[in-house]
């Protein structure tokens, strides 16, 4: 990374059997990512089984559950690289019960690539991993369309599948540029890394130089500054003895030396006095450094409070409406009470009520009373404190929330408030 | 002063990581191996809380059969950086009768080192250990979250894992738990080196090649001394090699290399066709060696 490699964090989606390790473990190959011991591993376990063929899956299915499944069961991370690129894969298991994996891989990417089996095209799966792309405002959807070597390599079976997922681009938030189709056979390595001999009619990317030539810049948000204060650094030292460093990661946007600043909760203002990055003090920082910054005047500040730009102010408000993915197997339920983590920071939320539960095929809503594992709904809070936010549709990381629960302190729902 | 700061995403992410262990825990510690690993963790918490010192103490779970170049290491750098150091020995716990050493062929202290990082954080009631594994070092390791929750026995529960979204983190956790905390989750090897070269960060030198005695097993080189068994017919032999891991000598395999400075050793790990864990030979046993062994609490 040192040599400025651009990082690139891709989810991927598919059904049982559409063959997604395959195309990861392809991608590893191709790209000269799997070692000689891993490949020996794999040509090992392939013989084992009994296959005529390589079996790229075994690359990445990692748990012995799975292996002895034959399925992957959580979200596995997935490193490659090429000269200019370092990847990043979240790779999601596609069965309809794991909506919440596919919502936890997805939420730290900004690719998806969703897999379709060419033989069965669009299917209800496909619905659902868009919806969750589209609920997540992944930047980019590449739609790779596996398995042509059992369609004969037809460019119509690769229209027809095109034309229906377009239907669901129309119903969603995405514009068309975000989307891109490309025919591929994973187990042949066709349109991977190498441009196929079988489908000269396609004339698009193969999936890696399409993956390559996104930019990073282009797949992140920009929008205002937003500055969670995550610890307080106070070096107690004699050269250091006034300091007061208030460190933690900046999003959104820009933050400068001199820039007038209100903070919360308190509105009180002052001026960034300085930006510290390690031993080196520097004049502006860009979203996602991890700085500390001091202000001119003395002010109080502490874990959990934020930092913005004045007139710049997010929302702050002890109600808030959101977006439910419940990611647990307790339901959530009206009345429930949560700690509700909000970046850093930690209040109280109390569910007053469930508005609906939203049908992940686009098809609408229904009543419900409660949110069980894997649904999704639109819920209504009320906080013992106000936070500070912005809409999820604004700012993703100001406007993104988990709920932890009170007694057993698991992770149940992540929220993306509207 | 410099003008635009542009953040290397890793690094960023990985400092944010060491924040909210600091934050979120009473008493977090860095596990400390001397490996490039650790080594690398502990300049990203210099980072973090520049100009104060780091807030958290290091645990080294000594074997034994360390490389002493690794310890000679390790002292120079708590020195260096005025951090504090907890150094608990495996010796102890075979002394004490809670372990037993292996024996034979394959023999290592590896496994045992488990019982005696219990042991410490139960002594010092440590609730966060902060520790150098990355995801791209093995199959099992891939599904492993930044705060991956164990309990009183350090028991690893693959299938109830909580799930982590966007970069928030939940370390709430009981009396009795204990979570282990990993910035460099997102790290590759080749990251890790580059990084290492970029920050001008000093190593020990047994990660440069340099002679060493040796002897062939498996087609793997094992160090050649008291700690590591060897048969008779096995001859020692003085080779250029270096080691890409820094573990216990009993399970840390050399590669043949000439790779004498950072450069040199980027460019071999570039050109690598041997993933880094396959020369530790306890991964070796089978196939899900790692994780039957995380199971159990080993990191």
């Amino acid at each position: 990374m040192s040599e400025n490699r651009k990082l690139i964090k891709i989810a991927t989606a598919g059904s049982v059997d559409d063959g997604k390790s395959t195309l990861i473990g392809r991608l590893l190959y191709d790209t000269k990512s799997l070692t000689t011991d891993k490949i020996e591993a794999i040509e090992r376990s392939s013989k084992q089984r009994g296959y005529d063929y390589l079996d790229f899956s075994l690359a990445t299915d990692g748990l012995v559950a799975e292996r002895e499944q034959g399925i992957t069961i959580d979200v596995a991370h997935i490193y490659f690289n090429t000269e200019k690129t370092n990847f990043i894969v979240a790779d999601t298991p596609g069965h309809v019960e794991y909506t919440r994996n596919m919502v936890t891989g997805a939420s730290t990417s900004q690719v998806a690539i969703i897999l379709i089996d060419a033989r069965k095209g669009v299917i209800e799966q496909t619905y659902r991993h868009f919806f969750i792309a589209n609920l997540l405002r992944i930047s980019h959807v590449v739609v790779a369309i596996n398995k042509m070597d059992l369609v004969d390599y037809e460019e119509d079976v690769f229209l027809k599948i095109k034309a229906d997922f377009d239907v669901l681009v129309a119903k969603s938030d995405f514009s068309e540029d975000q989307i891109n189709y490309i025919p591929v056979s994973a187990l042949k390595g066709e349109n991977i890394a190498r441009q196929s001999d079988e489908m000269p009619w396609y004339v698009g990317n193969t999936l890696l130089d399409h993956l390559e030539v996104l930019e990073p810049k282009d797949l992140e948000e920009s929008t205002v500054a937003r500055f969670p204060v995550q610890y307080v650094i106070r070096p107690k030292t004699e050269a250091w003895h006034d300091f007061r460093g208030f460190s933690g990661m900046l999003y959104g946007g820009n933050l400068k030396v001199g820039d007038e600043v209100t903070l919360l909760p308190s509105l009180n203002t002052s001026k960034i006095k300085s930006i510290h990055y390690f031993d080196q003090q520097i004049q502006e920082a860009e979203p996602g450094s991890s700085i500390a910054i001091t202000l001119e005047t003395e002010v109080d500040l502490s874990r959990g409070d934020m930092l913005v730009k004045s007139g710049e102010l997010p929302t702050s408000e002890k109600r808030l409406t959101a977006t439910i993915c419940q990611v647990n197997n307790k339901p959530l339920r009206v009345g429930g009470k949560y700690i509700l983590q909000h970046g850093v920071n930690r209040v109280m939320a109390k569910v007053e009520q469930i508005e609906s539960r939203i049908h992940t095929d686009f098809t609408g809503v229904e009543d419900a009373d409660q949110l069980k594992m894997n649904d999704i709904g639109k819920v209504h809070f009320r906080l013992n404190k106000p936070i500070h936010y912005d809409s999820y549709h604004s700012n993703k990381s100001n406007g993104s929330f988990i709920l932890i629960d009170e007694a057993e302190f698991d992770t149940v729902s992540v929220g993306f408030i509207e | 002063m410099n003008n635009l700061l542009i953040p290397n995403p890793k690094e960023a992410e990985s400092i944010h990581i060491i924040r909210e262990v600091a934050a979120q825990f009473e008493r977090p510690v860095l596990l400390f191996s001397g490996g490039k690993d650790s080594i690398t963790l502990v300049r990203l918490a210099q980072k973090a809380f520049y100009p104060a010192r780091i807030p958290f103490p290091l645990l080294h779970v000594d074997t034994g059969h360390n490389f002493p170049e690794t310890i000679a290491f390790r002292d120079k750098l708590v020195e260096e950086l005025g951090l504090e150091l907890i150094v608990r020995n495996v010796q102890d716990a075979i002394d004490q009768g809670k372990v037993r050493e292996e024996r034979g062929r394959y023999s290592s202290r590896n496994s045992l080192q488990t019982t005696t990082l219990l042991d410490a954080i139960e002594e010092f009631k440590f609730d966060a250990c902060i520790g150098g594994a990355r995801r791209d070092e093995e199959k099992a390791r891939a599904k492993e979250r930044v705060f991956s929750v164990r309990d009183d026995f350090g028991q690893w529960d693959e299938k109830n894992q909580r799930p982590e979204l966007f970069d928030m983190l939940n370390g709430k956790i009981h009396n009795g738990q204990n979570v282990r905390c990993f910035p460099i989750s997102n790290w590759t090897e080749l990251d890790v080196w580059e990084y290492i070269k970029t920050e001008n960060i000093e190593i020990p030198s047994i990660y440069f090649a340099h002679e060493r005695e040796v002897f062939l097993r498996d087609g793997m080189i094992w160090t050649a001394n008291e700690h590591v068994f060897r048969e008779d017919h096995e001859e020692v032999q003085v080779k250029m090699v270096r080691f890409r891991t820094v573990g216990d000598m009993t399970c840390t395999a050399a590669v043949f290399s000439e790779a004498v400075s950072l450069d040199d050793v980027v460019g071999e790990i570039r050109d690598s066709s041997i993933s880094e864990r396959g020369a530790r030979i306890d991964d070796k046993r089978s196939e899900a060696a790692m994780e039957t062994r995380k199971k159990v609490g080993y990191f």
